[in-house]
């Protein structure tokens, strides 16, 4: 097989990798808002089970959690897998997984807004829900930002986890050809691939970063 | 007409107590300077009246309307539709201006008196031009705190108060952040303030201010008012020892 045949078959899968991609990032980032507020919770019993989950989301690999959610309804209600079943698996593994993420860095960002903010806010009478999204909530984001991106970029390249379900994104692509071919070739070619996918993201941060630094 | 009531108002934090049994009443047009040194309780008085923070038993009201009252030796607050109402009859001015960075200067001023009060955009906008340019700060309306000095800030933040037409303006130490330059800035558009008759309460160390501006002053120390009366009397001829010790250096430097 030619290089350029093996760089056809292993792009391919461009199309399902950005597909998780961009599906955890857009699932990933709200729930990781609501698990952020579950965990500043003043509500003790609903804080300690947030702080759980995240404590096993965070504490075992994604890969296995993939497989949790790929194989626990057959395991747990006997339930028939469908097709359809291994991309919202995968989805919602990285999705969860990586909400558990974002909500520290969010808590840490909420948390990192001085007290004046919210005593000014509250003086002039903003209510609650005003105050998080009028005024704590922007100046949050811009200091997420650098934290967020490593998380962005590592999400990148762990979309290649989704190969333990055999779903055929890029890296599931590249190591069957590798097989096939029994050249180390394509797996290069994935490498390429997630490389120059990276310098994008990357560069868009960096982008939404200077958009922000209008203030201090 | 009294614009401000607090009536036996007590704070503790935990076992230490910081405002014992504090009562005060401000006149429409009138200004007090409360005076002390740290810890004395006097900006913790001024949290409690503007309720950021909560008294553990006191009366307070505004404008004849009960934001507070003692029940069973304990305060009771009026509820979230009575308290929304009555946060519109102050304004507050901190010592660290807390303004909102993200907001240029003009939305700092404008966005509170057309997102809380629902008042028409475009009138809060001229007013709030007409405010900025009174506090010096015309040209500035699309500048950023982050591009202000802080005496620049200290001007931003009165005016943020002032767009949201209060009765009566509190100051938490507006000054202590700023060096000498920036503090007389600062003081005069306070001084200006109460020429205009504003109802104030001012929190200082700025002693020639408080005796030259206020109307009366009021000097507080281990959460009790000490003293209080008219400023000269109470700054420059101090009756009770607490006092005249804690104007010491004042005095010797007149």
């Amino acid at each position: 097989m030619t290089l350029w045949g093996m760089a056809q078959q292993v792009l391919s899968g461009t199309g399902a990798t950005l597909l998780i991609f961009f599906s955890t990032v857009i699932f990933s980032m709200p729930l990781g808002l609501l698990v952020a507020f579950g965990r500043m919770s003043k509500f003790r019993p609903l804080s300690a089970l947030v702080k759980g989950f995240i404590s096993i989301l965070r504490g075992t690999p994604l890969m296995l959690q993939l497989i949790v959610w790929f194989y626990g309804p057959y395991y747990l209600f006997g339930t028939q897998l469908s097709s359809g079943w291994r991309l919202t698996a995968t989805i919602l593994g990285f999705s969860i997984n990586y909400a558990a993420y974002f909500a520290e860095i969010f808590r840490s960002g909420i948390q990192s807004i001085p007290l004046g903010q919210y005593e000014a806010a509250n003086v002039l009478g903003y209510s609650k829900a005003q105050t998080f999204t009028k005024i704590i909530f922007p100046q949050m984001c811009k200091r997420v930002l650098p934290p967020v991106t490593n998380e962005v970029i590592t999400l990148v390249k762990d979309t290649s986890l989704a190969f333990v379900l055999a779903y055929s994104e890029v890296f599931t692509i590249a190591k069957q050809v590798a097989a096939a071919q029994t050249t180390i070739v394509p797996l290069f070619i994935a490498g390429g691939f997630y490389y120059v996918f990276n310098f994008v993201v990357d560069f868009v941060m960096a982008k939404i970063e200077q958009k922000m630094n209008y203030y201090r | 007409m009294k614009y401000l009531e607090i009536k036996n108002c007590k704070k503790a934090f935990d076992e230490l107590s910081v405002l014992n049994d504090i009562s005060l009443s401000v006149e429409e047009g009138e200004v007090v300077a409360i005076i002390g040194p740290s810890g004395s309780g006097k900006s913790t008085l001024l949290r409690c009246a503007t309720l950021l923070e909560t008294m553990d038993s006191g009366e307070l009201v505004y404008m004849g309307e009960k934001a507070a009252s003692t029940v069973d030796g304990q305060a009771v607050y009026a509820d979230g539709n009575a308290l929304k109402k009555i946060k519109n009859y102050f304004g507050l001015v901190f010592q660290n201006f807390n303004l909102f960075p993200h907001y240029s200067v003009l939305k700092n001023v404008c966005d509170a008196p057309i997102s809380v009060q629902k008042r028409n955009k475009e009138e809060v906008k001229e007013e709030a031009l007409k405010l900025l340019a009174k506090m010096g700060l015309s040209g500035k309306e699309n500048a950023y705190p982050c591009q202000l000095s802080g005496g620049q800030q200290q001007r931003v933040a009165i005016a943020r108060a002032l767009a949201m037409k209060p009765s009566i303006l509190f100051f938490d130490e507006p000054t202590s952040a700023l060096d000498p330059e920036l503090t007389g800035e600062i003081l005069k558009v306070i001084r200006q303030l109460a020429e205009e008759k504003m109802t104030m309460v001012i929190v200082t160390h700025e002693m020639s201010f408080a005796r030259d501006v206020a109307d009366r002053v009021i000097f507080m120390d281990g959460g009790y008012i000490i003293e209080e009366g008219d400023p000269h009397e109470v700054i420059e001829h101090p009756k009770e020892e607490r006092t005249k010790q804690f104007l010491a250096r004042f005095s010797a430097e007149q």
